[in-house]
């Protein structure tokens, strides 16, 4: 075989591999990011229900995903992780549920109502105050000093197990003045001046505004805090349903999450 | 009439009647329910308390502003809960101007305690005691307390005496609507005095919280306690309402 016989023998093989991935990659000019591939718009409606901690993230990623899907109709329902497993048992139109506990997922998954769910994110717990600190408060301790009022999240909300769960390792009491049906509720009471602590994830404090600080919890006593995701078996938009899904695990929403102060889930 | 009747018979249909009295007998709910009598016969003695008097000078003092008064005084009722849940707690939360002289003179909050749940009950309550007295005293025949005042009656006695006998049926059956109105009570009890096991987790709001964490058995419980008391006030106000007064 001579050099140039030689040469083609590699360029056509090369040159229809090249032919083969761009066909494949299809037309995706306007992509910034090279870990999502392009998929098709989806359209039609989308009910997304969603832990309460991820209304920030999740509305900055609406923006993102209508413009890429002009023709999808997505609309959130925020709320305590475990209110919302009541919702979709008692056969509220849901068609993606992101949970910011295993536990509540698990009881969808054990129910039948949930494909099989996908870790996408976490988070951590952080003590939240009033801008200043006026009580002073360093530490979870101090959520036990008399004076200081502490609101908490109520059971079988993720958060407030998550708190309670550290609160009992660490040998901590601390008696809440309300048990509050999500991080959000909880939050307001301390913005609003009701309360002086309570104990929410560091993206509640982060977009929880200038009347808010927050206080440290050491990384060797956080829980481990995973959000997992899943497609409602009942959705009548699977394609919707899977591609917010993918999204939330590496496209626009996971962006949106970590510019919010999730960690990545791996 | 199906929009009334249908969810009553789901609710009968659905109650665990075996389970009924365990259900109600848990930590839980015989907590709230306990709460619940507390804090509705607390709103409805404050109700009394600051509700008749008002009403009598409603009905019987001429002065400018009347109309404006009695208006505020029936406002509560139209008013949705979780705005008077919001409203309170810009006036006695703890930088409410309310509540901070509160704190201030006597050291004591109402936010976030079980006297805060009984003053979210009194808002909304007190309006039915002070409409159905002040219906009453109006109405009633003067004709005794001129009597009394001729025989030399003074006024507190006549009050105690006279008029107070003439209007109680009528005060027991705004007492009953108010007592009634107050153990119901859910916006502005959670806005206002929050959620707390034996502090301020009133039965309403305990039914709630089940419901919304597929507690459902002890949620139709609570239901139908409740239930089984708003039925009980109806018929024993029923002549009342009826037309046979």
């Amino acid at each position: 075989m001579n050099k140039r016989s030689r040469g083609l023998r590699l360029a056509v093989p090369g040159v229809a591999t090249l032919a083969l991935l761009t066909a494949a990659c299809g037309s995706s000019s306007k992509s910034s990011s090279n870990t999502t591939t392009t998929k098709a718009a989806v359209t039609g409606n989308l009910n997304v229900f969603a832990a309460a901690s991820l209304t920030g993230a999740f509305n900055d990623a609406k923006t993102k995903l209508t413009a890429a899907n002009p023709g999808l109709n997505l609309t959130y329902n925020f709320g305590g992780s475990n209110a919302l497993v009541a919702q979709i048992q008692q056969g509220a139109p849901a068609d993606v549920y992101a949970s910011a506990d295993q536990k509540n997922m698990q009881t969808l998954v054990t129910a039948g109502l949930v494909e099989t769910p996908v870790t996408f994110a976490k988070n951590k717990l952080q003590i939240a105050v009033a801008a200043g600190n006026p009580k002073g408060i360093t530490s979870l301790a101090d959520l036990a000093k008399p004076g200081v009022a502490v609101v908490l999240e109520g059971q079988g909300v993720p958060a407030g197990d998550y708190t309670r769960q550290v609160l009992t390792k660490k040998g901590i009491t601390v008696s809440p003045k309300s048990l509050e049906t999500d991080v959000k509720s909880a939050l307001a009471k301390v913005t609003s001046g009701e309360a002086d602590a309570t104990v929410v994830y560091v993206t509640d404090v982060t977009a929880g505004g200038p009347k808010v600080q927050g206080v440290n919890i050491a990384d060797a006593d956080q829980p481990d805090i995973s959000y997992p995701i899943a497609v409602v078996k009942a959705t009548k938009n699977h394609a919707a349903a899977q591609a917010f899904v993918d999204s939330a695990v590496s496209g626009d929403v996971q962006k949106s999450l970590e510019a919010a102060g999730f960690s990545a889930s791996k | 009439m199906a929009i009334v009747v249908l969810p009553l018979i789901a609710l009968l249909q659905r109650a665990p009647w075996s389970t009924l009295v365990h259900q109600l007998r848990s930590h839980d709910a015989f907590t709230a329910l306990r709460l619940s009598v507390g804090t509705s016969l607390g709103a409805l003695a404050v109700s009394a308390v600051v509700g008749i008097p008002l009403a009598w000078v409603l009905a019987r003092r001429r002065f400018p502003g009347r109309a404006l008064v009695r208006a505020l005084v029936t406002l509560p009722m139209v008013l949705p809960p979780v705005v008077g849940g919001i409203a309170l707690l810009y006036a006695f939360g703890r930088n409410g101007f309310a509540g901070r002289v509160l704190y201030d003179l006597t050291g004591w909050r109402l936010v976030f305690t079980t006297g805060g749940a009984i003053l979210a009950e009194t808002f909304v309550a007190m309006p039915f005691l002070v409409v159905t007295a002040e219906a009453a005293f109006r109405s009633m025949d003067r004709r005794a307390e001129d009597a009394a005042a001729t025989l030399g009656a003074s006024p507190a006695y006549r009050f105690r005496r006279v008029t107070l006998p003439a209007v109680a049926p009528a005060l027991a059956a705004g007492g009953a609507l108010t007592w009634a109105r107050a153990l119901g009570e859910f916006g502005a009890t959670i806005t206002f005095a929050g959620n707390l096991p034996g502090a301020t987790q009133t039965t309403p709001l305990l039914a709630y919280l089940d419901i919304e964490s597929g507690h459902e058995a002890t949620a139709l419980a609570l239901s139908l306690v409740l239930l089984t008391v708003s039925l009980l006030v109806l018929v024993a106000l029923r002549d009342r309402w009826l037309g046979n007064s």
